[in-house]
């Protein structure tokens, strides 16, 4: 499990950038980031080093953000290796309420999945049962 | 008929009701009572002025049926307004109450020399808002073919219009030009495929420079009508062809102008509260029950000859009242909706616009920081929450936009809460 910085933004313009300033002038360094938008609002999803931090400079700069725990999964970088993964995530019946991947390195990518907090623990199982490595937040935060 | 024969059938009028209203209403036992207020000793009409006043909230905490001076079997129907706590105002009608109710209306017609000859269209909402059914029984009473469409589909209500001929238009007067906009932008010319020739508009307030865009685009004469709920509904004033103050029916209620602080009367052509006293109503009388709306009495005669004295249209409020679309909504409405949805309490401000003539209301809200808003299914479900605990607690539907921190102002002292950008017009 690993915590995910989640921002309330306006659809206005600007907002963005300077939500990456701020986290840029705090010095956070930010692996992925993924906008769910509607006509009047966006939600962006960032994976960064310093989560906690992030969020207190965020809301002190009058930014609404919050930490939400995922999943994270590492995959070989391979066709198919995603696939298997939700498969055996499937056979547990446990509902995904969003997810998207990025590359880490050359090897392997990292999904990430965010998981009603009561399937987590049973998600986790049938990650791991099936040989993929689940990461925890000190893995990504280097 | 002279004033002073008017005036000895108000003076008759009122010894009866503040006498039922002592012997039938409980809270009019109690409040003469208290107030030292005699009900058997009124000898002139400047009596009244020793009587004590009746306040919404009187009405409010006497639901559903305190004020009842009539055993319920002689009620023949009911009527709402809402109340600022959820607690919605009663008015009760006899069949006699109905009778002058629809008498009151279409004195409106006659105003603009209506009769059988017309066609009424009524698109104000039917329901429990007085409205629809006003405007219905004063539209039957003066004999009109009378189309009960109620509110909404615009295109239905022009077909209706062309296809009908109507010639007589009973709604808001937003809703009107909203017709009016929408049939030219259809490429109608509502002069020649409308034949309406007169309009009777009200529930909401509009300048004259609104009158005469509205006149102009339908070709027709509009007519202020002015009432409420708990003395009756629409039709206790309504204007003459004169378009000069709106004649009150004083054969059915006595008017008086206060001064909103002291409660003192204030002679004719000063500003101030109206006051109204119900002359003949039999289910649900009141006494110096206070409208908080502010008018004046036009002093001098109508050039139209009527001796009826006119109150002038209004000037706004001496409460915090506002009239939504028609609805009379107040903001403690909106904080007590507010106060059960923790996510978003601490701030948030109602906007109100308005676009094609019709009033927008969007509640901006700041999300709070412990709302779990990372998903988007969340953050909708929250709006649609908010939009129908609205739009129950205020029967106006209202738009919710969710909003970053800081974003509404913060002032001083106690949160400005409402915000209206309506303006005049347009």
């Amino acid at each position: 499990m690993i915590m995910q910085l989640t921002v309330f933004l306006e659809n206005s313009e600007g907002r963005l950038a300077d939500l990456c300033r701020t986290l840029a002038n705090a010095n956070v360094n930010m692996s992925a980031l993924t906008i769910a938008e509607t006509s009047e609002y966006g939600l962006v999803r960032i994976i960064c080093d310093n989560v906690f931090h992030a969020v207190d400079v965020l809301e002190e700069a009058g930014f609404r953000a919050t930490k939400t725990k995922v999943l994270a999964v590492e995959l070989p970088d391979r066709p198919g290796a995603l696939a298997e993964m939700l498969e055996a995530l499937d056979s547990t019946k446990v509902n995904i309420e969003y997810g998207y991947c990025f590359q880490s390195n050359g090897d392997t990518a990292i999904d990430v999945l965010k998981i009603n907090p009561a399937d987590r623990d049973a998600a986790e199982k049938a990650i791991s049962g099936a040989g993929f490595k689940l990461l925890h937040w000190d893995d990504i935060v280097s | 008929m002279p004033h002073d024969q008017l005036e000895a059938i108000q003076l008759e009028g009122i010894k009866k009701t503040v006498i039922n209203c002592y012997e039938n209403v409980p809270f009019y036992h109690d409040l003469f009572d208290q107030a030292g207020f005699d009900p058997y000793a009124v000898e002139t009409l400047d009596d009244i002025r020793k009587a004590p006043f009746t306040t919404k909230q009187d009405l409010r905490d006497n639901y559903p049926f305190g004020f009842f001076a009539v055993p319920k079997n002689e009620v023949r129907e009911i009527h709402m307004s809402s109340g600022t706590t959820g607690v919605a105002t009663v008015a009760g009608y006899t069949d006699h109450d109905l009778d002058i109710w629809g008498d009151c209306f279409a004195r409106g017609i006659w105003y603009a020399d209506g009769g059988s000859d017309d066609v009424a269209q009524i698109c104000y909402g039917y329901g429990l808002f007085t409205g629809g059914l006003g405007a219905h029984y004063g539209c039957e009473k003066a004999g009109c073919m009378t189309i009960p469409i109620s509110a909404g589909n615009t295109e239905r209500q022009i077909r209706v219009l062309r296809e009908m001929g109507s010639t007589i238009l009973c709604c808001t007067p937003s809703y009107a030009m909203y017709i009016a906009d929408t049939a030219l932008a259809m490429g109608l010319d509502p002069k020649k495929d409308f034949h309406l020739r007169a309009g009777i508009h009200g529930a909401e307030a509009f300048s004259d420079n609104f009158r005469a865009d509205l006149e102009q685009k339908l070709g027709y004469k509009v007519l202020d009508v002015y009432g409420l709920t708990e003395t009756m509904g629409p039709g206790v004033a309504i204007e003459c062809m004169e378009q000069n103050g709106l004649h009150l029916a004083e054969d059915h209620f006595y008017a008086e102008i206060i001064n909103p602080e002291t409660g003192e009367v204030l002679p004719d052509g000063e500003w101030g509260e109206l006051v109204l006293t119900t002359i003949d109503r039999e289910a649900t009388p009141v006494v110096r029950y206070r409208t908080r709306d502010i008018t004046r009495i036009i002093p001098g005669e109508c050039a139209c000859g009527r001796t009826h004295r006119r109150i002038d249209r209004l000037h706004g409020r001496t409460d915090d009242m506002l009239i939504i679309r028609g609805v009379n909504v107040f903001p403690s409405q909106i904080e007590d909706v507010m106060k059960t949805f923790p996510q978003v309490a601490s701030w948030y401000q109602i906007e109100l616009t308005r676009k094609n003539h019709l009033d927008v209301v969007t509640l901006k809200a700041e999300v709070n920081p412990d709302f779990d808003f990372d998903q988007i299914s969340s953050i909708e479900r929250l709006q649609r929450d908010i939009q129908s605990a609205m739009k129950t607690a205020l029967s106006v539907g209202i738009k919710v936009k969710l909003v970053e921190p800081k974003t509404i102002a913060r002032s001083e002292g106690k949160a400005k809460r409402v915000i209206d950008l309506r303006g005049d017009d347009k």
